[in-house]
């Protein structure tokens, strides 16, 4: 199992569900985030003065699959995601050691 | 079954509903075909009023003077109308100005900004019901628009180089004795929305950082002293207004509706009280260099500005006190224009020059400094003139927000001191070069219209320097004298942990934004 967190824009999160729902993923879990990438946020203008706002609003979402399928999810959201302009985002991959379904007490890849 | 039954009733029911509903709606169109050619009295309205409504001893057959009486009755009923509606659209700029100024500031700070700003119209009323009014007006003489009433008729004079000056009046306090009279109440109301438009100027400049309590204080003081008395030297029948019977200098200060004495007033008070109060925590850098503070809304500032834009046409409109005096429709027009040409300007100044962007916080400053510019001269210029006085209000306005950010190094977090102290100087100053001389004969008791530079009258343009010298002088002495009593008794600024949590729970006990999370814009920057 593994899980696929993915940082993109507020803006795609319709698209990128449909994706996932397309590649028939199972539960997704979204929460929205503050932070910034390589580029340390963005240049606003408040009265006359420039400053800096350092974290942009971004959207996380979270799905556990079988190892079988992550390619295939990542390429869903990687595809679905993109703008190709700055800010699109980013894909972090970890091992997920164990599931377990709270209403059955299964475990492992059934649980998903 | 049972579920089926029940669908069935409900189904049964719906049909009952619809034919009700079919049947009631029936009954209402016969009901309005059977009354809709009854007989109708006066439905144009041309036999309403006529001889038999003249108050006569002779029911329906006045005499010709009491025909006259009527007349002059009705002029002055007009005149009445006209100054209190205009009166409740003044009061109605509270509200612009509560919405513009917390649209401006910090999330955390709502409760506190706006409530400043609702609280100063009770206190600073009280303060003018009290004594402000006695002080401003109390020897104002004849109110010749509101039927001629001359109880107020005790001005407070000194004798200098032979002429004498009057500094203060001394009738109509708490509105008894000569001063109970439908003239003097209808001068009140209309009076004291002005001084509540003054008073509640300096709440957005000191904004984000005020002790409450202080500012409840000086809320008393603005409505009892400040305002009033230089009020009276222009207004009132001071020394100011006497300038041109006494010195030959043109009509005397003239400020129609009162760029000096109600904009340049609260802009003096910002002034001096962003100095003493000192600037919010984090915006400025140990270099002296200025943070921005974002402000939480700006769809509030916009409607905030729309409102005062509205309001305003009661402000300089009214200021004739008459509705029968027709030039009420070149003072709107004039007020219009230079409200539009202002936030042109400021919009383009910004988009060009500046940060190449069209500002809306700046739009909407703009458009009040050309609000405020032509507050002075509207009733004596042509609409060309008022466009030029919008215009450089407009770039005006915005030079001077940098100026007073980056040279005098002062916080204001609204734009208060530029949008009220320095276009309501320039504002006096444009009408002693603007007025074009087709309206204002006998001003202030001196024979003849009233023309600025341009049309030949260099001396009024002196006596408007002189009204506003005064206006800086004074005002800025007086609020000095206050802030600083104010910060020796009670001391004006909050803790500064309750500045950085917001004021709302320290100060109001109450936060503006109830089971909303606030973002990184709330915070307070840091110094570096």
């Amino acid at each position: 199992m593994k899980k696929i967190e993915a940082i993109i824009q507020p803006t795609k999160v319709d698209a990128v569900c449909a994706a996932l729902e397309a590649a028939g993923s199972g539960g997704i879990m979204i929460t929205e985030i503050q932070g910034h990438g390589k580029q340390k946020g963005l240049k606003q203008q408040w009265r006359g003065t420039e400053y800096k706002v350092s974290f942009l609003p971004k959207t996380k979402i979270e799905v556990v699959v079988k190892d079988q399928d992550v390619d295939r999810i990542m390429k869903a959201i990687t595809n679905a995601a993109r703008t190709g302009e700055i800010g699109d985002g980013k894909i972090f991959i970890s091992s997920i050691e164990e599931a377990v379904r709270v209403r059955t007490g299964e475990r492992g890849d059934i649980a998903l | 079954m049972k579920g089926d039954n029940s669908m069935t009733r409900v189904k049964k029911r719906n049909r009952l509903n619809t034919s009700g509903v079919l049947l009631l709606f029936g009954a209402l169109v016969c009901t309005l075909l059977f009354v809709v050619n009854a007989y109708a009295a006066d439905a144009s309205g041309t036999a309403t009023g006529a001889a038999q409504d003249i108050t006569a001893a002779t029911a329906g057959k006045p005499t010709l003077e009491e025909i006259a009486n009527t007349v002059g009755h009705n002029k002055i009923a007009i005149n009445f109308v006209w100054t209190l509606v205009c009166g409740f659209l003044v009061m109605f700029m509270q509200p612009g100005f509560a919405m513009v100024e917390t649209g401006l500031t910090r999330a955390k700070n709502v409760s506190h900004t706006m409530a400043m700003n609702f609280m100063i119209y009770p206190l600073g009323m009280l303060a003018f019901y009290v004594c402000g009014f006695a002080l401003m007006f109390g020897g104002l003489g004849v109110i010749g628009t509101l039927g001629g009433y001359a109880g107020l008729n005790h001005e407070f004079t000194v004798n200098l180089f032979g002429k004498p000056f009057g500094l203060f009046g001394l009738k109509g306090f708490f509105l008894t004795g000569s001063a109970y009279d439908v003239a003097v109440f209808t001068m009140f109301l209309f009076q004291m929305v002005f001084m509540d438009t003054t008073a509640t100027i300096p709440t957005g400049a000191l904004a984000e950082r005020w002790k409450f309590s202080a500012f409840c204080i000086y809320g008393v003081f603005v409505g009892t002293v400040i305002y009033p008395i230089f009020g009276n030297w222009v207004w009132g029948g001071g020394w100011l207004a006497m300038l041109g019977q006494n010195f030959h200098l043109g009509h005397g200060h003239v400020d129609f509706a009162g760029s000096s004495v109600v904009h340049m007033c609260g802009g003096v008070i910002s002034l001096v009280g962003a100095w003493i109060v000192g600037p919010r925590l984090g915006k400025f850098n140990k270099d002296g260099s200025a943070n921005p503070i974002p402000g939480h809304n700006i769809p509030m500032a916009v409607i905030g500005t729309f409102i005062l834009a509205f309001g305003w046409f009661g402000f300089n409109a009214g200021s004739t006190l008459a509705g029968t005096d027709l030039r009420i429709s070149v003072i709107a027009t004039n007020t219009m224009l230079a409200s539009a040409t202002g936030a042109l300007a400021s919009m383009l100044w910004m988009w060009l020059f500046r940060t190449k962007k069209p500002d809306p916080s700046m739009m909407c400053n703009g458009m009040l400094a050309g609000l405020v510019a032509i507050t002075a001269p509207c009733a004596f210029v042509n609409s060309v003139s008022a466009c030029i006085i919008g215009l450089i209000a407009g770039v005006l306005v915005v030079e001077s927000v940098y100026f007073v950010e980056r040279k005098l190094k002062l916080d204001d977090p609204v734009g208060a001191i530029s949008v009220h102290g320095v276009n309501g100087a320039f504002g006096c100053l444009a009408l002693g070069l603007f007025a074009d001389g087709t309206y204002g004969d006998g001003w202030n008791g001196v024979v003849g219209t009233v023309k600025g530079l341009f049309y030949g009258d260099p001396s009024q343009f002196f006596a408007q320097c002189i009204g506003i010298t005064a206006n800086f002088i004074y005002v800025g002495l007086i609020s000095l004298l206050v802030f600083k009593l104010i910060d020796v008794v009670i001391g004006h600024r909050t803790n500064p942990a309750a500045e950085i949590e917001g004021l709302d729970i320290p100060e109001m006990g109450v936060q503006g934004y109830v089971g909303v999370k606030l973002d990184k814009h709330s915070e307070t920057p840091l110094s570096r």
